[in-house]
């Protein structure tokens, strides 16, 4: 039992963490922007990995290793994923925009299994998994009682980069300010002379960068990228952002982190509980506390 | 004298901090045709929304033939006689005429599920008898015509008619249209006038409705109540009350009637 | 009676069973047709019972191949178990026919569990606890060594064939007809419509709601055990998010709210995957073109998003063919 909540685990779970949030963000942002839950978010993921992968063994012959090379690979995970972003919400969920949110929903399945089925079937790419290749030389030391790993330090850095510049755009570029009043009222804003698709569309290329960064941190951390990566660690990331508020950009980062932490330790205790705690947590926040931890309560007017 | 059908004791609601529903205390008399009027955003539907079961006030008390019905689901309370008809038509567009009726009688069938999986002869004498009887009430609002046409097809004014037959299939006590005469022209609002009072006389039902057009509701309404921000403001017989309004109107120098 | 009412769905069952029954005795239909037959009417119980759910009652689940897996192992445990105890042939037909219900029932069971907490939830979000809710049971089954785990159930005793398959198929058809025809059936439909309106014209909708699912898991958890009486297994992966996708663009295709059209796509699309297998193992054995089976599943997938785009209602919408539609006195 004393295991369980050790700091190993904790830091093991903020890790993981680190790269749920990168996930969850783009889940929140798009779900605050256009109200879809776009199941095809953790397919991006999946997509920035093999991007990265594909960069390095491009770049591999011209760029030297270690941090110069990660960088790049980096951007090129981010392009990768933000780019394939941008094309489902301009072919698959734009057209649907005014019509039943339903449609969207299962679009959005649709596209999902588009990317995992179209890189499983693609030959160079093929179904089987491949090894990520070890972008820098991996040091191991202690922090107290815990070993810990300079791609902890990576994943954790790079993580907090991002979020940190999320939150600037957010709160102080004029593009920040009209998503957020997209998100509040979409009308409104279009009212307001704000071109509301080009900030929907913009909100998908963050979202989706922001994943396939996570799809490069994931890589390098558990070393193995297949096509259907991206099904569990998408789902459990929407859990996070459910968790924390659906909609809501800290909430997101809370949520993933809480998700990281408890799946690390209910795996330690038991496999099962492991693999089944992130739909136990989705469940009794549904049926419990909808809005999650930092969500607000919005009444339908009737 | 008798128990009146529906009488609201010191009813409030908040939305959160903002109060729709002030302190509202009035009696609904049976069988009379009572009109609430006032600006949009006033309360009147949410008013609706509180006796029919929508919202649960805040405060107060609903009594319907003397019995509170404050926390009731609003099925329940349909079963019990409150029936209601939406401002923005809510019919089942992909739905025929008919069954958009049968659905509302639906609740008074006593056949249960596995009877009508194996269609017992029960089952199927039920069926028929409903059939027959929502057959009449079609035929009494004039849309024998479209019986077995799909909702979503009929014209505007018999999608009005088809909402009221359908509260009426419910058998109630108590109707409550919510603005029934929105987007008619006069002649159809003349129509729907004798509609009302066909009714409010053939079915024996006490109508309380909302509604706008100020002609509608003098022309019909044997008791009319003002509301504005959730409070009111006039009660009582149109004729005075309408003059009260026009002084009402004249002091807040709104245009919140149309006549 | 005023005339005599055919009846048409029996007629048209008894005439395709008659014509299928021929064509396998008299050798022109081989057992590969029969089992892609047989799987086409088990997809046709399964995507039917999500109709039932996603279509007529208007509500979201996507776990719905869940429901078929508790039928699935619940049959398959129960036959397993007993058939080894009981060696008689009338005892073993029994044995199945009371462990297909029992597998229905234990589904239902389940459905109930699900559908009465999560039916307050509105559409995107019904549609995540389902899928949570399937993931759990896939999970579960996966972890639960005495019926194989990861490995699945395995040695379930064939009594699956096309007579047993088509009279379940049949009867669950009948039912559901007669279920969705009926006074029941539309206070359903009008939650679908407009659930506001439904609820203020008396409807209890939460009950109509949990009907809904019950009755979809119990004939889903029919289904499974057939399945798993045909294949011989029980597989957690059978029975994941991705099995009630394709239960999805089955229901899709067809037509959301059309138990014809859910007919006609799973006959159709049972029969394509087979073809597409077929076709792409020829271009890949004959021709040299590297491609695999994945590719069917893209073309589902382009399928799906195809439909959604441009042609929502499917091939019937919500209409039902003429041989599905119990006709009714109009004066």
């Amino acid at each position: 039992m004393g295991s369980i909540f050790s700091f190993q685990q904790i830091v093991n779970g903020l890790q993981l963490g680190a790269i749920y949030a990168l996930i969850a963000l783009g889940y929140t942002m798009v779900y605050g922007i256009v109200r879809l839950i776009n199941f095809a978010h953790g397919d991006f993921f999946m997509v920035g990995a093999y991007a990265a992968y594909g960069a390095f063994y491009l770049f591999n012959f011209f760029l030297p290793q270690g941090g110069g090379m990660a960088f790049v690979v980096l951007i090129l995970a981010m392009l990768g994923g933000g780019a394939v972003a941008l094309l489902s919400n301009q072919f698959a969920y734009k057209p649907l925009r005014y019509k039943p949110r339903l449609s969207s929903l299962v679009t959005a399945i649709g596209v999902s299994m588009l990317l995992e089925y179209l890189f499983s079937a693609t030959p160079f790419i093929g179904p089987s998994p491949r090894g990520f290749p070890e972008l820098m030389k991996k040091h191991m030391f202690s922090i107290g009682s815990a070993q810990v790993s300079n791609y902890v330090m990576i994943d954790l850095t790079v993580a907090a980069v991002l979020m940190i510049g999320l939150t600037l755009l957010i709160q102080k570029t004029p593009m920040g300010k009209a998503m957020r009043a997209v998100s509040q009222d979409k009308d409104a804003a279009k009212l307001m002379g704000i071109d509301v698709e080009k900030v929907i569309s913009f909100t998908f290329l963050i979202g989706g960068s922001f994943a396939g960064a996570a799809g490069l941190l994931a890589g390098l951390t558990y070393p193995r990228i297949g096509p259907y990566m991206g099904i569990l660690p998408g789902l459990k990331a929407f859990i996070a952002a459910v968790l924390g508020g659906i909609g809501n950009v800290p909430g997101a980062v809370l949520g993933a982190f809480i998700m990281g932490i408890a799946e690390t330790c209910a795996t330690a205790y038991n496999s099962l509980l492991g693999e089944g705690i992130a739909f136990v947590i989705l469940i009794v926040v549904l049926l419990l506390r909808p809005n999650g931890i930092l969500g607000e309560k919005t009444a339908d007017k009737i | 004298m008798s128990v009146p059908v529906l009488s609201i004791q010191k009813m409030s609601h908040y939305f959160g901090g903002l109060k729709a529903v002030s302190d509202f205390t009035f009696d609904v008399p049976e069988g009379v045709i009572y009109g609430l009027i006032g600006p949009n955003g006033s309360g009147k539907t949410t008013t609706f929304n509180l006796v029919t079961g929508i919202y649960t006030p805040t405060e107060g008390k609903i009594l319907f033939d003397g019995k509170d019905i404050v926390g009731e689901k609003p099925f329940r309370i349909v079963h019990k006689g409150i029936a209601r008809t939406f401002q923005n038509l809510r019919i089942f567009a992909n739905l025929t005429v008919m069954d958009n009726i049968r659905v509302a009688r639906h609740f008074t069938t006593k056949s249960g599920v596995f009877t009508s999986f194996l269609r017992l002869p029960s089952f199927l004498k039920e069926t028929e008898q409903v059939r027959e009887e929502c057959m009449e009430l079609i035929k009494l609002m004039n849309l024998e015509h479209r019986a077995y046409d799909t909702a979503k097809n009929l014209p505007y004014g018999e999608l009005r008619r088809l909402e009221v037959a359908r509260a009426l299939a419910t058998h109630p006590k108590l109707i409550l249209l919510d603005e029934p005469a929105a987007g008619m022209n006069p002649k159809e609002t003349e129509d729907l006038m004798k509609l009302v009072r066909r009714v409010r006389d053939e079915f024996k039902v006490t109508i309380f409705l909302i509604e706008h057009h100020m002609k509608f509701v003098t022309g019909i309404c044997e008791r009319v109540k003002v509301i504005d921000f959730g409070e009111t403001i006039a009660e009582g017989k149109p004729e005075d009350v309408v003059k009260d309004v026009k002084v009402l109107e004249a002091y807040l120098g709104r245009k919140a009637v149309v006549c | 009676m005023d005339k005599f009412k055919l009846p048409k769905l029996a007629i048209a069952g008894a005439i395709f069973y008659a014509v299928v029954q021929l064509l396998i005795l008299t050798g022109v239909l081989n057992g590969y047709f029969v089992v892609i037959i047989n799987r086409s009417l088990i997809f046709v119980i399964l995507a039917c019972t999500l109709n039932l759910i996603n279509g007529i009652t208007g509500q979201f689940s996507l776990g719905h191949m869940g429901f078929a897996a508790v039928g699935a192992y619940v049959s398959g445990t129960i036959t397993t178990i007993l058939c080894k105890l009981n060696p008689h042939a009338f005892g073993d037909n029994m044995i199945f026919l009371a462990a297909i219900i029992i597998g229905g029932i234990g589904a239902a069971i389940v459905g109930f569990l699900i559908g009465f907490p999560s039916l307050r939830l509105k559409g995107d979000y019904l549609a995540i606890v389902t899928l949570g809710f399937g993931e759990i049971i896939r999970t579960i089954l996966n972890n639960i060594a005495y019926v194989g785990g990861p490995r699945g159930l395995l040695g379930i005793p064939k009594f699956s064939n096309f007579t047993v398959i088509f009279l379940f198929t049949f009867f669950t058809m009948v039912l559901l007809r007669n279920l969705v025809q009926s006074s029941h059936g539309r206070a359903m439909l009008s939650i679908r419509e407009n659930e506001l309106a439904s609820e203020l014209a008396g409807v209890d909708t939460t009950k109509y709601k949990v009907l809904g699912f019950v009755v979809g898991a119990f004939f889903a958890g029919i289904a499974g055990g057939l399945l798993a009486h045909l294949l011989q297994i029980a597989h957690p992966t059978q029975y994941g998010f991705y099995a009630s996708s394709i239960l999805l663009i089955m229901v899709y295709a067809g037509g959301m709210g059309s138990l014809t059209g859910s007919m006609i796509a799973a006959f159709s699309l049972t029969f394509l995957t087979e073809g597409l297998r077929v076709g792409i193992d020829w271009l890949r054995d004959s021709v040299g073109i590297p491609i695999g089976t994945e590719w069917t599943m893209v073309i589902y997938a382009l399928l799906l998003i195809f439909i959604m785009l441009f042609k929502t209602e499917g091939f019937m919408g919500m209409r039902e063919s003429k041989i599905l539609i119990i006709e009714e006195k109009r004066v």
